[in-house]
């Protein structure tokens, strides 16, 4: 048997980063201030995660408008709901494997 | 492995959970909201058992008042009955946001996040619903499967809605629906069950709720 640990994602080592793939996952869409009000973090810190993410195709972004003010909404991808459920599945294994 | 890191992977997961809770329902619901719908509802009742009996008859005796009046009455109060009811209902609603929204500040939550529109929307959305079969059961004259629907189509709300915030709420709406089942099979004491399942049911939620989730924070 693999060791567990091995199977977490580094990506997802993250606070922020695990807290935006877990609102992603069960919500079809999900913009930046409501996400930023849900993890409680700053603008700047938001977008570096967010990016990070994106340029894992783990999280897809999508430009809209609501009136006049743009309105950036994200949806998680196959692939990173995938990563996602194996890191789950990794820190589960971890919380078992010591009982 | 040791301990540090299975401590760790518990509390990654508990915060996973959280926001996914968070995210996705809405969760400051306030106890006392359904301790004030209750209320407003058995006042309501109060007003439709005056309208139902303008010459109070001692000889009927109060068990007629609650039952068969409502059966027997003239057809034209329904109309009179309907517009109570909406009113009652429009009360209890604003009345019940006032309590939630002095909840939701308390927990620093959004009134009107994704969740709480997601909730009245799917609630809306099978008041709707049962509103048209309502209307058409008046159309009809099938007075009897008035009372009886509003309490199945309200669980029904119910049921929908829970997914959205506390799950208990599904509870409270199965017993509404078969207090509306029982209700088909007796309709003479449809005030009876109105009374029940719009007032004393929401009175007793609205204080488990309150001492589940707000007790301690008073």
């Amino acid at each position: 048997m693999s060791n567990p640990i091995e199977q977490l994602n580094k990506v997802f080592e993250s606070r922020i980063r695990i807290g935006i793939m877990s609102a992603l996952m069960v919500n079809e869409e999900v913009n930046f201030n409501d996400l930023k009000a849900l993890i409680d973090v700053t603008d700047g810190n938001l977008a570096t995660h967010l990016k990070t993410l994106e340029e894992n195709n783990f999280i897809k972004v999508q430009k809209g408008f609501i009136g006049r003010k743009t309105n950036t909404t994200y949806i998680i991808t196959k692939a990173g709901e995938k990563a996602f459920r194996m890191h789950l599945d990794a820190l589960e294994k971890i919380i078992k494997g010591l009982n | 492995m040791n301990n540090e890191t299975k401590d760790t992977s518990i509390e990654t997961l508990h915060e996973i959970r959280t926001i996914m809770e968070r995210s996705s329902r809405f969760l400051s619901l306030s106890g006392w909201s359904g301790i004030w719908a209750g209320c407003t509802a058995l006042v309501g009742a109060g007003i439709a058992l005056k309208w139902l009996n303008p010459t109070f008859d001692s000889s009927h005796g109060l068990y007629y008042y609650l039952t068969e009046a409502l059966y027997y009455s003239d057809k034209n109060i329904l109309f009179h009955l309907i517009a109570l009811g909406f009113s009652i209902f429009l009360i209890a609603f604003i009345g019940g946001i006032y309590f939630t929204q002095r909840k939701a500040k308390k927990d620093g939550q959004k009134l009107w996040g994704k969740a709480s529109i997601q909730m009245i929307g799917q609630m809306a959305t099978t008041l709707a619903i049962g509103a048209f079969m309502i209307l058409f059961f008046i159309y009809d004259g099938a007075y009897q499967y008035v009372g009886p629907s509003c309490l199945i189509f309200y669980g029904l709300a119910l049921i929908n809605g829970s997914r959205y915030t506390l799950s208990d709420i599904r509870y409270l709406g199965f017993i509404e629906v078969m207090l509306g089942g029982i209700n088909l099979f007796l309709p003479y004491y449809t005030i009876l069950f109105w009374t029940t399942g719009f007032g004393v049911l929401h009175i007793l939620y609205g204080i488990i709720m309150w001492n589940k989730y707000e007790r301690k924070a008073v």
